[in-house]
């Protein structure tokens, strides 16, 4: 029995991590940005001529940043779990509209719910770039001093706003 | 990949290097310079469409890396600056050659362990085998042994 041992041992092991891989998604790619300041930026702001949102506008507050297009079709799963975590007024929430278009992105905002506090407008999308935006929509978490505590790429679940984003939320205040 | 997608998208990946070089010295779109852009866009993964590079994928993630490699480029910039840009927003996974550092020990030098435990493994067994005489051999079927060897069934 004992020679059989070894093997055993050997296949269990490389089992376990063949099975965590069935679970795994390639997509999402640890963020370098984690811990990280905010890139410094400076956009035009939607529906406010002559207005700019900075990456200082909200310092002092612990803030979303989601990344969003009117092109984007899993932006519209995320919508209204975006629009309920907004009536509930726990956090505030600022789109970047990216890589989309001044009218599109009122377009989109007006026919499906403004959740946002404020939206800045990346048509060329290179503070994205910043940001590694690489799947839209993303969803940043910043502190009060514009760090970046969380990341989330592709649609929040609600289980993932009640579970991760809140909690967070909360212990940055 | 037909003819035509392909001459569409070399056209988009021209237009895209023109539009951004109309300020710049005609000189920018030498094939030396175009050379270079390629060489460094092939050595970053592309993260919408994993598995091809930026200079592979007409992905517009892609066409706005590459358009970036070209950007910097054009700005004096190196290709260890632009490499370290991308890693800083991307993470080292943008890289197709990942850099040896502690979190990609197992990587680097895992195969290398799995080859000498297997050797290890291999020899001692043969060592083992060879020390010890088969048990399962009984000397009273020697006699049977050779009749069978002589080829004499009836012996048996």
């Amino acid at each position: 029995m004992r020679k059989y041992l070894l093997p055993l041992a050997v296949f269990v092991l490389v089992a376990i991590f063949l099975w965590r891989g069935l679970f795994l998604n390639p997509q999402e790619v640890p963020s370098p940005l984690i811990g990280k300041s905010i890139p410094e930026f400076s956009l035009p702001k939607l529906q406010e001529e002559n207005s700019v949102v900075t990456s200082e506008t909200f310092l002092g507050k612990v803030w979303v940043l989601n990344v969003f297009a009117s092109w984007c079709t899993p932006c519209l799963d995320e919508h209204p779990m975006l629009m309920e975590l907004a009536s509930q007024n726990r956090v505030m929430i600022v789109g970047l509209n990216y890589k989309d278009g001044f009218q599109s992105a009122a377009d989109w905002l007006g026919k499906h719910g403004n959740p946002y506090s404020a939206v800045a407008v990346d048509i060329d999308g290179l503070v994205g770039m910043d940001f590694g935006v690489y799947g839209v929509p993303e969803t940043f978490l910043i502190d009060k001093s514009g760090v970046i505590r969380y990341k989330k790429i592709g649609p929040l679940s609600s289980t993932e706003i009640q579970d991760e984003l809140l909690p967070l939320v909360e212990s940055l205040q | 990949m037909t003819k035509k997608f392909f001459l569409s998208t070399a056209w988009l990946f021209f237009l895209s290097l023109s539009s951004i070089s109309n300020a710049q010295p005609s000189s920018d779109l030498s094939a030396d310079f175009q050379e270079k852009v390629k060489s460094i866009s092939a050595e970053l993964r592309c993260l919408v469409c994993q598995n091809q590079t930026i200079a592979d994928s007409n992905a517009s993630l892609a066409i706005d890396l590459r358009n970036q490699v070209s950007r910097m480029l054009r700005q004096g910039k190196s290709e260890q600056e632009i490499k370290r840009y991308m890693v800083e927003r991307y993470g080292d996974f943008v890289l197709y050659d990942p850099p040896v550092k502690w979190q990609t020990w197992a990587l680097w030098f895992g195969p290398f362990l799995l080859l000498v435990l297997a050797i290890a493994f291999l020899v001692s067994s043969q060592l083992k085998r060879r020390a010890e005489p088969d048990s399962d051999f009984n000397p009273a079927n020697r006699e049977d042994l050779r009749a069978l060897l002589r080829g004499d069934k009836d012996q048996l």
